[in-house]
């Protein structure tokens, strides 16, 4: 209504206008002023209801043809309830394909953080952005130099990104764990983060000597203490000593999701860089711009004042920060998944292609049995554009029913993903349909509409009147024109489907080769759960840790069990490791991801010994001091020699002797090429990053975790009740985003195969059914099934011959595009491309055979008699 | 049956009389009645109802065109004048018009002659 509020006034005015006039010549003529006013209010009429029914001239005409058009689509679509159920669903699928991947696009490339002026915060990271987290983190030392020289930035903050062993929570029943991070005093405001409930951190709470405080996440709240508002302000155990809780964060906050994927936050910790002073690489750092600072001019003064600071600091070991790299927060959380992002919409995109050609084809068919009708119309005087419109009407009205029901499809669909907490994709429990969903909902629903309906309206609202109304309606040269438009839509449909299977066939092939890859370790049948143990006295360590490995060893169904503080394509942490009397250029890279391991943990986790010997209880704490290393190590720092023996430095404390060989394991990802890794006997050392026991086993896990549980339990109290966590779960997690992106492709082109074989069956079925006569014909005159049947089979074959001859051509280029999404596959892959070929051949030749089948079946006399 | 001195129009002839005036040159809704009420020797008397729906009606279907601007009073009217669309309509259907009446007034004129 508002739309018409101008004109409403336009309307008063001028009819006020007339009544002024009016009573101005009643007054030249002699009246007085009131009675010439009233007189020509009388002669007017009822003032409001001429207002009113002036008005209803402004939108009626149109309305009323819409109206009209609706009503008549609604009767006709009725009467073809099939018809109008298949074209929904089709478009329900294409639609809700496409706002489900919108929707996760929007989350992730376009729609700011979920932090305040997000635009404005940055990632900044050390070892020119790429490596293990020690190159990429910064020391207390030159955190503070750079937070206070930097002239770029308004704050600087950061959290630890190594994972900290779960707190226990003790207090509530059972001792439980607690997924926990620390994070600096500042972090929360640098981000823009205020507090649900309660209060932020203060800079002096974590000072040292201060009393310990935390920020629960809000899903935390609600779980553990069940919203319950009072714990702010009361203190909670962990890990045997109290700590108060401050406040509660806003359900928006969700540190996984934006700094470390597919994991959960419980609570926030506040850390002073004074604790860890010593500790090395430590902190991941963000920072929020001064305003109009650029990532590129924050960049370029850091580029100058990292190396200043570094000769200042005189930290030549830590060569890593001198090649710091400042990007755009965003860019840092979302970057890499831009180039999969986009390859899913181009996917989507073409789903939706396919649906429009897929009902453009049912229209054409259908428009074809109404020619009649509209010929009728158009005789009874309505207009070519009219009958465009109320064509364009029907598909406007099917796309919108369809977008509805996609809609709910789509927001099933995002539910179930925003819930997907173990994929390792950033942002992911952010995506909802929000109203940029709704919109892009509302626009491919119209351009659907557009695309899918244009080419029939035009085709039958051009046709010639007297033939069609003539005409009986077979065979027909109008008919062959229709079917020839047919059979090229459905060509192109099996060229987009093709140009997908082969897209996913190549991630695919992809993702089985990711699966293929020797590992290095045997992640079937084996777990790790997190333990706690008493040891005051590093002594006692060993002597403990000796004692359960011994203890739940024995347990019935138990193959080997270990102790480790790490594993692979888990977090990861790097010391420095050198040969012992090698001299290195000046630039060199010594790091080396460390593992702190019991005795016994190569043949828990299944690594093979390449030389040497394991680790032995008897490697004792004052005796010599021994690691492991694996083949990468051996290759760079004692290349050609068998370091069996050698002395290395750099990691415990002085000097190590190598004592073994072990093969490589994937450290960060499955698909990079394995790095330096160096294991030190856990009797030797106490710089644990985590507790865990490994346990293989050839019984069901889930079974054997009660007797494991209560063997810890009776050695330890207060060990927290914990879930196994099976190794093959933690390989999924690290290969979760490629296989996320191959099954999503994956199903998008099985809907693709599904549409283009619906839209060759239809076509060939329609097809026999008007040729029924002439199939007739032929027969009588001695044509054999056999031929028939060939004849239409020979036809569909050709169809989807020239289909997968355009598409692979076109698949050639796409592949192209996709090259570096790939891993061991060639974007030429010949067993893809001949496999989608021949794929697509078989299902065409299902598709095509049925209707020769019932053309086979088609008794001469009945078809000829019908005539 | 006695004739009467004012009668109504017969439906869709209202649209014929507004174009006619109009086609004179710009003019208000006011005049449009007034001047109606005029040219039909006050045989005409245009229902006030009737007009703006009608005004409203051809602007919409781009017959008309409006304007507001001073008027003769001093004051701001909505002045409507025929768009080249709505002159061409006003030719065909006065041409219309001028056949039907001569058909009707043959028959009328035929009936009543039979009749005598």
């Amino acid at each position: 209504m508002s739309l018409f509020d101008g004109r409403k006034k336009e309307l008063n005015e001028e009819i006020e206008s007339h009544l002024r006039m009016a009573a101005a010549d009643r007054v030249a003529a002699g009246a007085t002023p009131e009675d010439a006013r009233r007189d020509a209010m009388r002669e007017f009429g009822n003032v409001p209801l001429v207002a009113d029914v002036t008005r209803e001239r402004w939108g009626w005409l149109r309305m009323e043809n819409l109206m009209q058009d609706l009503r008549y689509t609604w009767r006709t679509l009725k009467r073809e309830r099939s018809f109008a159920a298949v074209a929904i669903l089709i478009l329900a699928l294409g639609i809700g394909a496409n706002v489900v991947v919108f929707s996760v696009v929007n989350t992730v490339l376009l729609r700011p953080l979920p932090f305040d002026h997000s635009q404005e915060l940055a990632w900044i990271a050390g070892g020119g952005g790429v490596g293990g987290l020690s190159d990429v983190t910064y020391r207390t030392d030159s955190y503070e130099a750079f937070r206070d020289h930097n002239q770029s930035f308004r704050a600087v903050a950061g959290f630890v990104p190594f994972r900290a062993p779960d707190f226990k929570l003790t207090g509530y029943g059972e001792p439980k764990p607690v997924a926990g991070v620390w994070v600096m005093a500042d972090f929360l405001q640098t981000l823009g983060i205020q507090p649900m409930l309660g209060r932020d951190f203060t800079a002096q709470e974590a000072l040292p000597g201060s009393a310990s405080v935390a920020l629960l996440t809000y899903p935390y709240w609600k779980t553990q203490f069940h919203g319950d508002q009072s714990i702010v302000g009361r203190s909670i155990t962990l890990d045997n000593m109290p700590v108060t809780v401050v406040g509660v964060l806003p359900p928006s906050f969700d540190f996984g999701s934006v700094f470390a994927p597919g994991t959960k936050t419980d609570l926030v910790r506040a850390i002073h860089p004074y604790d860890v002073r010593n500790y090395g690489h430590m902190f991941s750092l963000v920072g929020r711009l001064k305003p109009g600072v650029t990532p590129a001019q924050a960049q370029a003064e850091v580029s100058v004042l990292f190396p200043q600071m570094r000769d200042a600091l005189k930290t030549q070991n830590w060569a890593s920060d001198a090649n710091t790299v400042i990007t755009g927060l965003k860019e840092h959380v979302s970057g890499e998944l831009r180039r999969s992002l986009i390859v899913l919409w181009c996917a989507v995109g073409m789903i939706l292609l396919i649906v429009c050609v897929n009902l453009s084809n049912l229209l054409m068919a259908r428009a074809a049995g109404r020619s009649k009708e509209f010929a009728m119309r158009t005789a009874l005087g309505a207009g070519r554009g009219r009958i465009v419109r109320q064509l364009l009407t029907e598909s406007l009205l099917l796309s919108s029913a369809g977008a509805l029901l996609g809609l709910g499809l789509a927001f099933a669909a995002v539910m179930y993903l925003a819930h997907q907490g173990s994929l390792a994709l950033p942002l992911l429990s952010e995506v909802r349909i929000d109203t940029a969903s709704l919109l892009w909902t509302l626009a491919i629903a119209m351009v659907a509409a557009v695309l899918f309906g244009i080419v029939p309206a035009v085709r039958v609202s051009g046709i010639n009147l007297q033939e069609t109304l003539k005409d009986s309606g077979h065979g027909t040269s109008a008919g062959r024109k229709h079917q020839r438009i047919r059979s090229t839509l459905v060509v192109s449909e099996i060229a987009l489907a093709c140009v997908l299977l082969v897209g996913a066939g190549l991630l695919l092939r992809s993702f089985l080769k990711v699966m293929d890859v020797d590992l290095g370790f045997q992640p079937s049948h084996t777990a790790a759960l997190p333990i706690t143990f008493n040891a005051t006295t590093d002594e006692q360590r060993g002597e403990v840790l000796h004692e359960m490995v011994r203890r739940v060893g024995d347990l019935p169904g138990v193959e080997a069990t270990a102790f480790t503080d790490s594993l692979p394509l888990d977090r990861n942490r790097s010391w420095g490791l050198q040969a012992k009397g090698r001299t290195y250029p000046p630039d060199w890279n010594n790091d080396i991801y460390v593992s702190v391991v019991s005795p016994g943990f190569f043949r828990a986790m299944g690594i093979r010994i390449v030389a040497g010997r394991d680790f032995a209880w008897t490697d004792a704490l004052k005796g010599t001091q021994v690691i492991l290393i694996n083949e990468a190590t051996a290759k760079r720092d004692w290349p050609g020699q068998n370091p069996v023996g050698k002395i290395a430095v750099g990691v415990g404390r002085g000097e190590t002797t190598v004592i073994g060989v072990v093969a490589n394991v994937p450290e960060s990802s499955v698909e990079k090429a394995s790095t330096p890794q160096v294991y030190v006997p856990v009797t030797q050392s106490n710089d644990l990053a985590d507790q865990l026991l490994i346990v293989r086993s050839s019984l069901p896990l889930d079974s054997l975790a009660p007797s494991v549980m209560s063997t810890l339990r009776s050695m330890n109290p207060g060990q927290p009740a914990t879930t196994f966590r099976t190794l093959d779960s933690v390989v999924d997690h690290s290969t979760s985003p490629r296989r996320f992106f191959a099954v999503l492709v994956g199903i998008f082109a099985g809907l693709g195969l599904l549409l283009a074989s619906l839209g060759i069956y239809g076509v060939i079925s329609y097809a026999v059914t008007r040729q029924t006569q002439e199939i007739g014909v032929r027969m009588a005159l001695g044509a054999t099934r056999e031929r028939v049947q060939m004849g239409v089979i020979s036809r569909t074959l050709r169809m989807a011959v020239i289909g997968i001859a355009v598409g692979t051509v076109a698949s050639f280029v796409v592949a192209k595009t996709i090259s570096t999404m790939l891993f061991g596959t060639e974007p030429t892959d010949p067993v893809t491309f001949v496999g989608v070929a021949v794929l697509l051949l078989g299902v065409a030749f299902v598709a095509g055979y049925l209707p020769a089948r019932r053309a086979a079946r088609i008794d001469p006399m009945v078809a000829l008699r019908s005539e | 049956m006695k004739t009467q001195d004012k009668f109504d129009l017969p439906q869709g002839t209202l649209d014929l009389l507004i174009m006619r005036v109009v086609a004179l040159g710009p003019i208000h809704g006011y005049a449009i009645a007034q001047r109606i009420q005029q040219m039909s020797r006050e045989a005409l008397q245009v229902q006030q109802g009737s007009l703006y729906p009608a005004l409203h009606r051809l602007e919409y279907k781009k017959l008309l065109a409006s304007n507001w601007e001073l008027s003769e009073t001093g004051r701001e009217a909505k002045f409507y004048e025929l768009t080249v669309k709505g002159r061409a309509h006003l030719e065909v259907e006065t041409e219309n018009w001028k056949r039907l009446t001569d058909v009707v007034g043959l028959i009328l004129k035929g009936t009543l002659e039979g009749l005598s």
